[in-house]
């Protein structure tokens, strides 16, 4: 296991949290979002890896071949579908913001405080 | 049929419950209604039943027979314990009362989504309290996210809503994903997600670095769902502006729920590997719960809208509940246990209660309903017995819940705590009896004479209300929506008065934490050897304790009358700046508390 891929998933996470502190637009907040997302697919994937392992269907090779952690990839899976029901949402909320405030901006959205 | 069967059921009858009522949405709404509350009704019936046979062992159910093989779980279990199942019944009847309440509550054209998504929500509030394993915990915790963001922007053609929900899903997000990297961590490391399983493999080895990073990244992310401080920004803006049904399910089962959650982590894949690094981890955790029990009291005692008041007192019950189960005792948890049914029940009946006055008067604003609610006495009853529910009052369960949480924090040598979980609870109650008095008696100065600041508090709850006619009464609203919520204070009363059951829940919190009963109940299926819980006596210190919290809660309610502040404006004002509603700046507390939080973690465990 290599050291690399936390890096850079890491790298991802504060990356995406970034981006979602500074942005001036839903939309764009919502990719951010899926960068932020996209550090855990990556540390989910890279804590499954096996080096030379091969994919884990078993349909057509020798049950003792090495492969790479099926479970992983279904927590991948999981967590992409998860994702993309959170973006759908916030990019509805998006376009109902335009609707309603006239702006998708988070620094002119503001009847709530205090 | 064993009871074993049942274990899934209290979260898959909601579920397809749910899919069915989307099916159906042409059918008329009567149909949904009955639908949404059998369900509810059978989901709470179904875990009342666990809760009865979780007694002598925990049931632990093997999804489609997936056994685990030679002590290695290779399936997903469910594992229900006294604890696991008094806590799913909690959101499962404050779901079900939720649901008979939003008969009368909603228009038709929405009330087939709302119906739908408080299932979905349900289930996955239920579900978190049934799963022994951690990505399955993850996915519940998930799913009530995506539900609880479509049920916040219900009304989504007001700004409030709008503004809420996506605080509400951001915040939350991150949350998940920080749960998520959590999860890869601890499975990088033990290659288990089982609960028990990875203690088991965790407490092979000297926590380091990587269990303390795991463990923050999960604690945290939980705690931003139950709202601990500083990640509970979020909270006062979503149950403020979500449909008043929808708040009470947030604040009366959302919040204890991912607290459930929390001490299920620490009680089971944490146990083993963190013994001996108790009282530093203990120092975290109370530390977080004692400063956000104070902190969002204060912020409650200074809010005029009533909804978001009460989401300010559920923050601060939820510190106190954090410090009990962060002071890692049989006795706090299950005094954390305690409080959470005690007060759940009753700040559920309180949103309900606020929701009359939104229906009757189209305001949530403590001056403008001045004296405006004297013909509603069963509404009074609400607000007052609720007030006296969060004071700790006996016979109510929050009374027992107190004077334990109090006992495991004078076992461990943390003087203190009582004394400053005392006044957050003296003034959140003072607040509410405030709120009370003005509303339902008329009592107590005016508004200020600097509406400047409050003035923007107010959310579009009413505004959302005002095209019916601006500040016009509407007729009475239906009896329903003031019976429920009176229902559910009375039962929290009720509860502590029961006998015996502080008892029970005092030996299931000894049970929930017995780790090694767990581990060899799930993996191997062992008969749990539960060494007999000693249970501290009921000495004079409880009655003093609710007594000094009730005269301090009168107090701070008499100054709120007369418009007198406890605390000097600065702290106000900085209280006001931080919760500004703007997600980017929520995201920053949050990074900010994990940053900081996560650190003290990582040193606690690591150091």
């Amino acid at each position: 296991m290599s050291f690399l891929p936390f890096a850079v998933a890491a790298w991802l996470f504060v990356a995406g949290l970034y981006g979602v502190v500074t942005s001036r637009h839903l939309v764009h907040l919502a990719v951010c979002l899926t960068v932020m997302q996209s550090a855990t697919y990556l540390a989910l994937l890279s804590v499954g890896y096996v080096r030379h392992g091969s994919a884990p269907v078993y349909a057509d090779i020798s049950p003792v071949t090495t492969a790479v952690d099926p479970v992983v990839h279904a927590l991948t899976m999981v967590d992409i579908v998860v994702e993309a029901t959170v973006t759908a949402l916030v990019l509805a909320l998006a376009v109902q913001s335009m609707k309603r405030f006239g702006s998708v901006d988070p620094d002119r959205i503001r009847s709530l405080r205090g | 049929m064993s009871v074993h069967q049942l274990t899934p059921l209290p979260v898959v009858i909601p579920l397809l419950t749910a899919a069915a009522i989307v099916i159906t949405s042409f059918a008329p709404r009567r149909v949904h209604d009955v639908m949404a509350t059998g369900a509810g009704l059978a989901s709470a019936v179904l875990c009342a039943v666990l809760l009865a046979h979780a007694g002598e062992r925990p049931i632990v159910e093997w999804l489609a027979g997936w056994h685990p093989h030679q002590g290695v779980a290779v399936g997903i279990a469910l594992t229900v314990d006294q604890l696991g199942a008094g806590a799913a019944l909690l959101a499962a009847v404050v779901l079900t009362a939720a649901l008979v309440y939003s008969w009368t509550y909603f228009d038709d054209e929405v009330d087939v989504m709302v119906c739908a998504l408080m299932l979905v929500l349900g289930a996955g509030l239920i579900g978190i309290c049934l799963v022994g394993d951690l990505f399955t915990m993850i996915v519940f915790f998930v799913l009530t996210t995506v539900a609880a963001i479509g049920l916040t922007a219900v009304e989504n053609e007001h700004s409030g809503p709008l503004q809420g929900a996506i605080n509400f899903a951001v915040v939350n997000s991150i949350a998940g994903f920080s749960l998520l990297f959590g999860a890869a961590l601890v499975y990088g490391r033990t290659g288990a997600l089982n609960l028990a399983q990875v203690g088991m493999a965790l407490g092979q080895h000297h926590a380091d670095a990587l269990v303390g990073v795991g463990l923050a990244l999960l604690v945290f992310g939980l705690l931003t769902k139950a709202g601990a401080a500083p990640f509970h920004f979020w909270l006062p803006d979503a149950q403020a502006v979500a449909p008043t049904p929808v708040s009470a399910v947030f604040a009366g089962a959302m919040a204890p729920v991912a607290l459930f959650g929390v001490a299920r982590l620490l009680a089971t894949a944490f146990a083993p590997s963190l013994a001996s690094h108790e009282s530093a981890l203990r120092t975290v955790l109370v530390g977080v719960g004692a400063f956000t029990a104070l902190l969002t009291a204060i912020a409650c005692a200074e809010q005029r809208h009533i909804k978001r008041m009460l989401a300010f007192a559920t923050a601060s019950q939820v510190g106190a509940m954090l410090c009990g189960i962060g002071l890692l005792g049989d006795d706090a948890l299950a005094g954390a246990a305690l409080t959470a049914a005690g007060f759940g029940l009753a700040i559920a009946a309180m949103f309900g209660a606020s929701g009359v006055l939104i229906r009757r008067f189209s305001s949530t604003d403590e001056f403008e309903l001045r004296g405006c609610g004297r013909d509603l006495p069963l509404t009074t009853t609400t607000f007052v017995i609720g007030a006296l529910v969060v004071a700790s009052v006996p016979p109510a369960a929050t009374f027992y819940g107190t004077w334990l949480i109090a006992e495991g924090a004078r076992d461990v040598g943390y003087d203190w705590l009582p004394v400053v979980l005392a006044l957050s609870a003296a003034l959140t109650a003072g607040t509410i009896l405030r709120v009370a008095a003005r509303v339902f008696a008329g009592w107590g100065a005016d508004a200020p004479a600097e509406p400047a600041v409050a003035s923007e508090d107010r959310s579009q709850e009413q505004s959302s209300q005002e095209e019916e006619g601006d500040g016009a009464t509407s007729p009475r609203p239906p009896r329903v929506l003031a019976i429920v919520p009176l229902l559910l204070v009375v039962a929290a009363v009720v509860l502590g008065a029961i006998p015996g059951f502080a008892d029970s829940v005092q030996s299931g919190a000894a049970h929930f934490r017995d780790v090694h009963s767990y581990t060899g109940a799930v993996l191997a299926g062992r008969a749990p050897h539960y060494a007999a819980p000693s249970m501290p006596s009921l000495g004079a210190a409880p009655w003093l304790y609710a007594g000094a919290t009730v005269l301090g809660a009168l107090a701070v309610a008499a100054a709120g009358l007369r418009g007198r502040r406890l605390w000097p404006m600065p702290l106000v004002d900085g209280l006001r700046a931080a919760h500004s509603g703007h997600v980017g700046d929520y995201v920053v507390w949050w990074t900010f508390g994990m940053a900081a939080l996560g650190g003290l973690v990582l040193w606690a465990v690591a150091g």
